[in-house]
């Protein structure tokens, strides 16, 4: 109901407002991945903030709507969480955040990697006791995340299999309730932000992350775009930015920003500004 | 006793007050409703048109980003917590309630009841995290993966325990005293009195305490959310994970969009009719029971 009256409220004054903010520039709307949708709300929350009378309109619909609404001039801003293809040359991407899983287990596992062959076989259940890699004789505890999540997104991606085909034990929305589920079962195997993970295992949570095609599984890795299960945020615009829409940009990819993509599990770009441990919460 | 007759200024106020004060509560509720409804209307809207919307109630699998959303298992699972936590709680409830009335010393029965009290006020969350770090474990080193409708049970059994305890508690004390009187004068034992007297004229409070209880467990979400492992799946066993209703919209709406938002907020209508069927169901029993007592 109060968020109801109070996106009422908005909707009206956005109404109010709009002669003036179309003859201002003042108002800006940005659509596209509900990856990217909350970190750019934050985004705008503080720009807003520091610019009271800039208006900033951001809305989810996926990657794909990102960039049609912004070759149509429907949103100033696209979001797209992932490289631009071939066929999308005609806008230019700027960079705002990385977003990176890892894979953990329990830290009692003897094992210590696993290929992408043997990773889809465990989360198709085609194996389903650690004594078949090599560890232990106990049976895999397969946890995975709840539809509509990015995290599963780019893991289903990553490894090309659909949600349908995976056969899980245990599903599970927060980071955090992943690695409190792994921390609490020796035979358990899950993916979560890489941020998260890194920030826990500091703290002494018995988990462990395991590498991937060779590559660490850390903060500072996924920054340097050497780890592979790992995608790009971008804003996409169409002409070459300016005024309002340049200002946003370059805010969202400064260090001001830094602390609102760490606590929303991201990873902040050119590891130059980030140090690893400050991850997480 | 009383009459409907206003006669009196501040009387005709009070009246107008409490009239506006009711029918606001009517209408937040209408308004839940109707939001509800439009809500999920895109949703039956698509399912009828391409002729799929009975496989909300039949259909076994839940993959509503490749367009499959049954919610079956779901439903079946929300049933199968909530009948598994009332069964448990109820005998632990109502013995606990006839100790405290009839068997507890004075100062007993005070700290009992202050400990049920604190049990009430525990909030969810903190059940949730219990069960997550302590119980789940405990369970997975008995039979893996822990997280399972055994889990669920256990934890909302904690939950509605205390409600049962105490609102049976109160329901036998306010059981008539002549009652009481009566059944010491024909030289009943306490346990006869307690079984043949107390426990039936309480019933309609003691039923009362146990909708409300029933109604706590259907409908919470994140104590099961955390310890269920939210497989979508029918409850075939107690040690395999399942997930509630209530768990998938806490899940997947903060991500969800398109039919798939609104076959979430299908599935909070579906979860409010359930609750809705559940209470006129127990209306009807106390009615009956308090019928039978009249003209019995």
């Amino acid at each position: 109901m109060i968020k109801a009256l109070a996106s009422a409220i908005v909707l009206l004054s956005a109404v109010l407002n709009l002669a003036l903010a179309q003859a201002d520039n003042r108002q800006l709307t940005l659509t596209g991945s509900s990856t990217i949708a909350p970190l750019a709300m934050e985004i705008a929350k503080r720009y807003e903030s520091q610019h009271p009378d800039v208006r900033i309109d951001v809305q989810m619909g996926g990657s794909s709507r990102g960039i049609n609404d912004t070759r149509m001039g429907l949103a100033d801003i696209g979001m797209v969480s992932r490289p631009l293809k071939s066929t999308e040359q005609d806008l230019t991407p700027f960079q705002i955040a990385m977003d990176g899983i890892g894979i953990i287990l329990h830290k009692s596992n003897a094992v210590t990697a696993l290929s992408d062959a043997q990773i889809i076989d465990i989360y198709t259940g085609k194996i389903n006791n650690w004594q078949k890699l090599g560890a232990a004789d106990l049976p895999i505890t397969v946890v995975n995340k709840a539809e509509g999540r990015s995290t599963l997104e780019l893991f289903l991606h990553y490894f090309s299999l659909k949600n349908s085909q995976i056969k899980a034990q245990v599903v599970i929305g927060e980071n955090q309730q992943g690695i409190k589920t792994v921390a609490g079962n020796p035979g358990a195997i899950g993916y979560v932000s890489i941020g998260t993970a890194e920030y826990e295992q500091a703290l002494g949570t018995p988990i462990k992350l395991l590498p991937m095609a060779g590559q660490v599984a850390t903060v500072a890795s996924v920054a340097q775009g050497a780890y592979p299960l790992s995608r790009q945020l971008n804003l996409v615009v169409k002409a070459k930015p300016e005024g309002l829409v340049k200002n946003f940009i370059n805010f969202a990819q400064s260090a001001e920003v830094k602390d609102l993509i760490v606590a929303q599990f991201f990873v902040a770009p050119f590891s130059n500004s980030i140090k690893s441990g400050v991850a997480g919460e | 006793m009383f009459n409907n007759s206003i006669n009196n200024q501040a009387d005709r106020r009070l009246n107008f007050l409490l009239l506006i004060v009711a029918s606001a509560t009517g209408l937040l509720l209408a308004i839940i409703i109707l939001f509800l409804l439009n809500e999920s209307w895109p949703f039956f809207a698509n399912r009828w048109r391409d002729g799929t919307w009975l496989q909300l109630f039949y259909g076994q699998s839940w993959y509503p980003l490749e367009s499959q959303f049954g919610m079956a298992p779901m439903i079946l699972s929300s049933l199968a917590v909530t009948v598994g936590a009332v069964v448990l709680a109820l005998p632990l409830g109502l013995g606990s309630a006839i100790y405290l009335q009839f068997y507890a010393s004075p100062r007993w029965a005070q700290s009992f009841r202050l400990l049920l009290n604190v049990l009430a006020g525990i909030p969810s969350v903190v059940f949730g995290l219990w069960g997550l770090t302590r119980l789940v474990p405990l369970i997975t080193s008995w039979q893996p993966p822990g997280a399972s409708l055994l889990a669920a049970i256990l934890v909302l059994t904690l939950m509605i325990l205390p409600t049962i305890a105490l609102t049976s508690a109160s329901a036998l004390a306010s059981v008539p005293r002549e009652l009481l009187a009566g059944s010491m004068a024909l030289g009943l034992r306490r346990n006869s009195q307690i079984l043949h007297i107390f426990l039936p004229a309480a019933r309609s409070g003691i039923s009362s305490g146990v909708l409300l209880a029933t109604a706590r467990a259907l409908g919470e979400t994140l104590a099961v959310l955390m310890v269920a492992g939210n497989v979508v799946q029918n409850p075939s066993g107690l040690f395999e994970p399942v997930r509630v209703l209530t768990a998938n919209i806490a899940l997947e709406m903060a991500y969800a969009m398109g039919d798939h938002r609104a076959s979430l907020f299908a599935s909070g209508l579906l979860l409010t009719m359930l609750v809705w069927l559940l209470s006129w169901f127990a209306h009807r029993v106390v009615r009956a029971h308090k019928q039978a007592l009249q003209y019995g």
